[in-house]
């Protein structure tokens, strides 16, 4: 245990840059997400069927894939993030931050878009017909009767969605962030012999933070949960 | 497509010629974007002849296929086999009548399903591989990947477990088996046809994260990849060349798990659990509940 004792302030930076790439990529991926999932679910089948290939690729790619592209490729072919160099105290947000942010967001709203595909699914038909029978217009039947019901079907799927890219942060510190994987990895070089200790340190914390995310989830999906 | 039923009426002749227009507008944005990709890929030397040299070369596409698929393919599978091991003792661990042996599954379950990968398969490539040199790092990643996806399996073992009907089990136990019998007789070889589909996309899970040894420098595709970019200075063709290896694997491992839900399931939903337990079973924190 004194390793990460002893080196504290830098277990607690660690966890900032993941906290960090999670709430930025998961910002970025809902956002992002929801557009694809607007596409996915429109009127216009060019565009439904441009996204839904493009889903199954990246969705099929695996993630350190993707990070490898904007991290290693990207530069070669013009896809960099110089301008991005914001320090706030001992926190430094580089290009190669900036990098695994955007191939986080990318992988991860692509699971976004297939969520919150499946909630609008999860509507039953008679919903909209009942509410076109009733003279509702286009407008109205979406954001009265269907846009509501979707979103909280889609409340438990994008939870774990998000907790998935709180997982997945790690691999961002296979790539050069130096996130809890990298700080972990390299307190476990140090002190080989109190490795245990310092993974099941670290194991816990992600733990505590997973179960940060998935109790919000509990109380969101209680708050909005309908009486059928 | 389910979807449009739900959200548009029958289109009328306006809607329909505005869609039409959409699709056209559509259509040049989205070709706009391929040419535009194209031409920065032309623009930046990317497909010039010597960039794309390794993947016409024998030795080079036998490296990927060999040493890249068949690895990748090798340590997924392993995986997948040790974690249906590991879901077939901790899933019914989970529905055990005793509280130790309920809880203690709960634990270890609940705690590798919330552990990233990553950091199971460091700590076992510090205590185990990194003495061993290739063969440690395959083996470190397919441990990890083992209780990670084991931890899953054993979520989805207990749900199709819990999804056989419950006259099963009360016929079973009314003409005189005891519940081991119940449990491997009766419950589990009807579970096992309903996960069968569960278990073939947790293949999908399992031989993505196999890339994750790229950490640890294990084989497989992502790392003779990097060995060739590395060596050719060819990192965007590279990363093209492993993304489509790893898709038409994962869609052809996913064509296997539709076919198979057809054949033995039938029509009915899928089974599926949620990355971590609490979202979907709403019981809070409470340990062992059902």
């Amino acid at each position: 245990m004194n390793a990460v004792l002893d080196n504290l302030d830098l277990v607690v930076r660690a966890f900032s840059y993941t906290v960090l790439l999670f709430l930025i990529a998961g910002v970025l991926s809902l956002v992002f997400g929801t557009l694809l999932a607007a596409f996915r679910v429109g009127p216009v089948a060019v565009l439904s069927r441009a996204t839904a290939v493009y889903v199954t690729t990246i969705r099929n790619t695996p993630l350190i894939i993707i990070l490898i592209f904007f991290r290693i490729a990207g530069p070669k072919i013009g896809i960099s993030f110089n301008f991005v160099d914001i320090q706030v105290g001992e926190i430094r947000l580089n290009n190669l931050f900036a990098a695994c942010v955007i191939g986080l967001s990318v992988y991860t709203s692509t699971f976004v878009c297939e969520a919150i595909r499946s909630g609008v699914n999860a509507v039953p038909l008679g919903q909209a017909e009942a509410a076109r029978a009733i003279g509702l217009p286009f407008a109205g039947v979406m954001t009265e009767v269907v846009l509501p019901q979707a979103f909280r079907a889609t409340v438990p799927p994008l939870a774990s969605v998000q907790i998935a890219l709180l997982k997945n942060t790690t691999v961002a510190g296979a790539l050069g962030v130096f996130e809890a994987f990298a700080r972990m990895k390299s307190l476990t070089n140090d002190n080989a012999t109190q490795r245990i200790g310092i993974f099941l340190t670290f194991a816990v914390i992600f733990v505590v933070l997973v179960e940060l995310v998935s109790f919000a989830a509990n109380r969101i999906e209680r708050r909005w949960r309908i009486a059928r | 497509m389910s979807a449009p039923a739900v959200l548009f009426d029958a289109p009328g002749p306006k809607t329909v010629a505005r869609h039409r227009l959409y699709t056209i507008v559509a259509a040049v944005v989205l070709l706009g974007v391929v040419a535009f990709v194209v031409w920065r890929l032309y623009d930046s030397d990317q497909l010039e002849y010597e960039k794309w040299e390794p993947f016409l070369t024998p030795r080079y596409i036998t490296a990927l296929l060999v040493d890249g698929v068949l690895v990748t393919l090798q340590m997924a599978f392993s995986a997948v086999l040790g974690a249906v091991v590991f879901g077939v003792i901790f899933g019914p661990g989970k529905l055990s009548d005793h509280a130790v042996i309920r809880w203690f599954s709960w634990a270890v379950v609940e705690f590798f399903r919330a552990v990233p990968v990553l950091l199971l398969m460091i700590l076992i490539f510090f205590s185990y591989g990194i003495t061993r040199g290739e063969s440690g790092a395959y083996w470190s990643v397919v441990i990890a990947l083992t209780l990670y996806n084991g931890a899953v399996l054993a979520e989805v073992f207990r749900a199709g477990v819990l999804a056989v009907p419950t006259g099963q089990a009360e016929a079973a136990y009314a003409i005189g088996m005891r519940k081991t019998q119940v449990m491997n007789i009766v419950l589990l070889p009807q579970a096992v046809k309903i996960m069968l589909p569960a278990i073939i996309s947790q293949c999908v899970v399992a031989l993505k994260d196999t890339s994750l040894g790229y950490a640890v420098a294990a084989p497989g595709l992502t790392l003779v990849g990097r060995d060739i970019y590395n060596g050719f200075g060819n990192q965007v063709p590279t990363v093209i060349v492993l993304a489509v290896l790893y898709v038409a694997i994962n869609l052809v491992l996913t064509a296997i798990a539709t076919w198979v839900q057809k054949k033995f399931v039938g029509e009915k939903e899928p089974l599926t659990v949620s990355l971590v337990g609490k979202t979907d079973a709403g019981s809070g924190l409470a340990p062992g509940a059902p």
